[in-house]
């Protein structure tokens, strides 16, 4: 078949203008579309306000098509559940006989670790959970591997924020809409946790390789320390992940690295958690004083000033509140005035 | 045979005739990221550049050289990429399309297979490219992940494009 001749206007003017002129826009919009890419380079979460409006209307089909799957992916669990609904129950039942004394058992441990831990003045650890959510699509057709979550600013998740579920950790925040959230899981290579050896707290990096898995590199150690089988827990450096978090267990070690299975598969879960970043939830918890933030390089000699002249008079009170608020303008303010 | 003939006549709305292969290459566009499962690497063909790839062989006469801008934004904005990733490469390919086409006189099937395939390797390959080199936000793993994917999307192309010439037909009047 010979194609239509569009493309070729012959001696109408005002054809060969218009063929030009969308010649003329094709391209320039082609460059600038470049700019932008690179543009974007520092602004991963760019366009976030258009994404999570899209989001917001794609959420009822995703999440309600997600819930079907979930749905039909347990029903064989469930038939076999009827199936032998008996004889596990007694299986069951002695467990429970069996637990409960290790339950009592772990209560009284818990109760003495919150005492040690008041002892020491270390932070508590649990209280930092945002809100929980379901993962409920992803960038299937994109080289990023990032999930849809289907809770948003409204119920307080931010940009950074750690994303775990009971297994393990799942991944961060990208942006955050009204009622929807994009995480960066685990798996993808721009996602870097620093993590430890969960017996033996040798320190690695964590990287996604794209495809399921991470790799994990040892920090400091000649050679390669690891091997199949170890456990990674996040170390808590970096200040987004909190420690203690499984992460991924290693399957083979290859050269350098250890290539890890994380431990929670994003395809599988069911119910995941949006915690505090690790700093700002060190900086509010009560009775431990706050850690300065490492970009605010200036703060910490303006700092001692204003508690100064606190024991001779007790007006100074209001500026080291307009300096906990303020920043560097309540902190330049704060020394002239008393 | 009256019934066969029968839509001959009737007359179409313009909304019907120029918005459906618009809206059937954003669709194409949002469908993967409605799939209600996680991901763990790129599985699903891109369904929008292959709808703007299938429109583009069936209809040269169809649409102006940018549209690739708009529907690329569109595409950029559901998909996750950074923007202007797919604006830029769309747009290219279009213009490598429309350079090509007037050099070809006699068109067939199976070029229209090739030029498709070889578009959609060109932007998968591209598309990773930019991310490995520009994005912060995620992305530029092995090359050799996106294999699966081109694979499928060149397989699966004549059926999408199979779908454009039915829903031409629909269209039309």
């Amino acid at each position: 078949m010979a194609p239509p001749r569009k493309r070729r206007p012959g001696y109408d003017r005002k054809a060969q203008y218009g063929l030009f002129a969308s010649y003329v826009i094709a391209i320039t919009g082609a460059i600038a579309a470049l700019l932008l890419v690179i543009v974007s380079a520092a602004d991963p979460a760019g366009f976030a306000v258009l994404r999570a409006s899209v989001a917001e209307v794609t959420r009822p089909i995703s999440a309600t098509l997600r819930s079907l799957v979930l749905t039909i992916g347990n029903l064989d669990e469930v038939a076999s559940a009827y199936i032998s609904a008996g004889g596990q129950n007694v299986a069951l039942r002695r467990q429970v006989e069996a637990t409960r004394t290790r339950l009592i058992e772990a209560d009284a441990l818990k109760q003495e670790n919150i005492r040690l831990k008041r002892l020491l003045g270390l932070a508590d650890e649990e209280g930092d959970v945002v809100a929980s959510g379901r993962l409920i699509a992803s960038t299937s057709s994109g080289s990023r591997r990032i999930a849809r979550l289907d809770i948003g600013s409204r119920r307080g998740v931010e940009t950074g924020m750690p994303v775990r579920a009971a297994e393990g950790l799942v991944g961060r925040v990208l942006w955050a809409g009204l009622n929807t959230a994009d995480i960066l899981l685990l798996v993808d290579s721009e996602n870097v946790v620093p993590v430890r050896r969960a017996r033996d707290n040798i320190p690695g990096i964590s990287r996604g390789l794209d495809d399921g898995t991470v790799e994990v590199r040892a920090l400091n150690a000649e050679g390669n320390p690891f091997k199949p089988g170890d456990v990674f827990v996040t170390s808590g450096i970096g200040g987004i992940y909190r420690p203690n978090i499984p992460v991924a267990v290693a399957a083979r070690v290859e050269g350098d690295r250890a290539i890890a299975i994380p431990l929670a598969n994003p395809g599988r879960v069911e119910l995941v958690v949006v915690q505090r970043t690790f700093q700002s939830a060190e900086a509010r918890a009560p009775g431990i004083v706050a850690l300065p933030p490492p970009t605010a390089a200036p703060a910490p000699p303006a700092q001692p000033a204003p508690t100064k002249p606190a024991p001779v008079k007790p007006v100074p009170a209001p500026p080291t509140a307009s300096n906990a608020t303020g920043g560097t303008t309540g902190n330049s303010a704060g020394p002239p005035r008393p | 045979m009256k019934a066969r003939y029968a839509r001959l006549g009737r007359a179409r709305s313009p909304l019907r005739v120029r918005g459906t292969p618009i809206a059937t290459v954003m669709l194409g566009s949002l469908l993967p990221s409605l799939i209600p499962a996680v991901a763990l690497s790129p599985a699903v063909p891109p369904l929008g550049l292959m709808m703007l790839l299938g429109w583009r062989l069936l209809r040269p006469e169809l649409w102006p050289l940018w549209i690739g801008l708009p529907l690329g934004f569109f595409d950029d904005i559901v998909t996750g990429h950074p923007v202007g990733t797919a604006m830029c490469l769309w747009t290219m390919v279009l213009i490598v399309i429309d350079s090509v086409s007037i050099r070809l006189i006699w068109r067939d099937y199976w070029q229209d297979w090739l030029i498709a395939s070889a578009a959609i390797i060109g932007v998968t390959a591209m598309s990773w490219l930019f991310m490995k080199t520009f994005g912060s936000g995620g992305g530029g793993g092995p090359l050799t992940h996106q294999l699966p994917q081109v694979l499928l999307s060149v397989l699966t192309f004549p059926l999408v494009a199979r779908q454009c010439a039915r829903l031409d037909r629909w269209r039309l009047p």
